[in-house]
């Protein structure tokens, strides 16, 4: 598959089917950016799972660090790589191995052998991009911010239950 | 997988950022004529002001028209986000505030819109900020005039009022090599004529009161970032680069990737300094860009067919239009934009100072003012006007002199444009 480039369906396939992320590298710094996007993910309705070994035992947002995938002991859909690329092939390995659904890579995280075998797995594959800015440029909400959505669209956006500055993906119940 | 299909510019411009009102079906974008907007909770005004989720606070800093035309202006330029201002001179004011530092320069084109040099030279001095001009026909200037403090290099893609073609890709390589961005004011070309980004720009300004806008009724200004300058590579530009002091140690380069320029000139320029557009404005700018291709074609080609024209006429000393044959930027006009070379140019009267007072005063369908990128023909003589601020070295070095008249060729008939030069030429 070609991860150069990625259409709106498939990133939008991955985040409505899916509902449990492992974010590995997630940072308790609340100026970090790992920070702001489980922030931002939980409230869309996610789980967020932090994993980050150096921080294990502690929370951020109330949620209880772990120190490895393999220490998880729920279902986990998505694994969200917050950390370099060398070090995403063996994440994406322990993904397989607990058998998550989908690796993603963060905003300048690339391996494309980490890719292939996820993919030879059957797990889909998603690099160099941020589900918090995929999710609110599919949603409408990066809109607000004048970030270009490279999206047309003749339909109304769904506004979220929580209020009318909450837009969402797919409608409570669906 | 194949990825999403491109839609064409006149698309863009009609559908890009707007989708019918959520909460009401309106189609068109509607005026969302508010100073503020309510919270859905306590949780979510705290996220907003962390900028830990996207909405609005405050139309200062945004507003769900505004959004839509930056969205649009973004979309039509390719680049990964918008920012719309109160005029095209706070959209540099918000650029350049983000971008430097008291103490540091930046590199400008010489040739620029007299508002412009006007601003650079005297109100960013305030600032701290010093310009050093070159000269946008010759690359090398640009090098030249380069110094360990240079963080910016500003171009007008055509340069006003010269009707200059400036090679984009030229200058935009000195500023890779000086690792500093590329910024491209694109108000004369707009989009549709000029894409900055795809000759190596970094950022675009523009002046939506102009040929975006179309309709000379409103004020504006935009900002685009190209997403493709690494801010965190040099650590020259520490608004971007360093933790923000301004909300609580956030990495703006970090957080905001590769649209952290226009967020950044937003929640920290705009929101300090305060130039917003109004939402009405930008809804009648919104509904100007929807028929920009359409505006744009006709500009173009009744502007070739006026100077055209005057190269002919006995009281004509020169015609600088880069659509004519003739002219020495003809070249640089097929390779950037041969789909026009715009509607703003300049020609001198063999009669000097006094005969361009005299032409301004004789036309009857031309408006004398000092205005572009109007349906309706404009026509101003510079060294009166606009540049007279200017010494007359500077009004020379600007393409101001005293013979020069400048006209900004409207959607009007041709002929009839044609009709009221001709009658106020032979009254001059």
């Amino acid at each position: 598959m070609n991860h150069d480039v990625y259409s709106d369906a498939y990133v939008r396939g991955i985040l409505t089917n899916h509902r449990t992320i492992a974010m590995v590298g997630a940072s308790p710094n609340t100026s970090r950016p790992s920070y702001f996007a489980m922030k931002y993910l939980k409230a869309k309705g996610f789980r967020v799972i932090p994993v980050n070994p150096g921080q294990a035992g502690k929370e951020i947002l109330g949620d209880k660090i772990y120190a490895s995938l393999a220490a998880i002991g729920e279902k986990v859909d998505i694994v969200d790589i917050f950390r370099n690329s060398e070090a995403a092939l063996a994440i994406t390995r322990e993904a397989i191995r607990i058998g998550a659904k989908v690796v993603w890579m963060q905003i300048g995280v690339r391996n494309d052998e980490a890719a292939r075998l996820a993919e030879e797995a059957g797990l889909q594959v998603v690099m160099n991009r941020c589900p918090k800015i995929e999710y609110g440029r599919l949603s409408g909400e990066l809109s607000w911010a004048g970030v270009n959505s490279r999206r047309l669209s003749s339909k109304r956006s769904l506004l979220g239950a929580k209020g009318v500055q909450h837009r969402v993906l797919k409608a409570a119940g669906d | 997988m194949t990825a999403d299909r491109k839609p064409g510019f006149n698309t863009l411009a009609i559908h890009a950022g707007a989708q019918p009102d959520p909460a009401t079906g309106a189609r068109a974008t509607p005026i969302y004529q508010t100073t503020s907007f309510v919270f859905d909770d306590v949780e979510h005004a705290a996220a907003l002001f962390n900028l830990e989720t996207f909405g609005n606070i405050y139309t200062r800093i945004t507003n769900p028209t505004q959004a839509v035309l930056e969205e649009r202006v973004a979309a039509l330029e390719g680049g990964t986000a918008g920012l719309a201002a109160a005029s095209g001179h706070a959209a540099q004011m918000l650029v350049f505030h983000t971008l430097l530092e008291p103490g540091d320069e930046f590199v400008a084109a010489r040739q620029l819109y007299g508002g412009s040099i006007n601003q650079f030279t005297h109100s960013f001095k305030k600032c701290g900020w010093t310009v050093r001009f070159a000269d946008t026909t010759d690359a090398d200037s640009f090098r030249a005039a380069l110094t360990p403090k240079t963080k910016a290099i500003f171009v007008e893609s055509i340069a006003n009022p010269g009707g200059i073609i400036t090679d984009i890709a030229a200058i935009a390589a000195v500023a890779k090599e000086a690792d500093v961005p590329l910024i491209v004011d694109n108000t004369l070309a707009t989009p549709y004529l000029v894409r900055p980004i795809e000759h190596g720009a970094d950022i675009i300004v523009h002046s939506l009161t102009k040929f975006l806008g179309g309709h000379g009724n409103s004020i504006g200004g935009a900002i685009v970032d190209c997403g493709t300058f690494d801010w965190l590579k040099s650590g020259r530009y520490p608004t971007l680069s360093a933790p923000s002091a301004s909300y609580h140690g956030i990495t703006f380069a970090e957080t905001f990737g590769n649209f952290a320029l226009a967020i950044a000139c937003r929640v920290l320029s705009l929101r300090d300094l305060g130039p917003a557009i109004s939402p009405f404005n930008a809804f009648l700018i919104l509904t100007g860009i929807e028929t920009l291709p359409l505006r744009m074609q006709r500009h173009c080609d009744n502007a070739l067919a006026v100077a055209t024209w005057l190269t002919r006429h006995s009281k004509v000393a020169w015609v600088n239009y880069a659509g004519l044959p003739d002219n020495k930027y003809y070249a640089l006009h097929q390779r950037y934009c041969p789909q026009g070379a715009g509607a703003v140019f300049t020609f001198g009267l063999k009669g000097g100072y006094e005969a361009g007072i005299a032409l301004v005063s004789n036309v009857k369908l031309f408006s004398h003012l000092a205005n572009i990128g109007d349906t309706r023909s404009l026509i101003i003589h510079p060294a009166s006007t606009t540049h007279r601020q200017l010494t007359d070295e500077q009004r020379m070095r600007a393409g101001a002199g005293d013979e020069v008249v400048r006209l900004s060729i409207g959607l009007e008939n041709a002929d009839d444009i044609i009709a009221d030069l001709d009658q106020a030429l032979a009254a001059t």
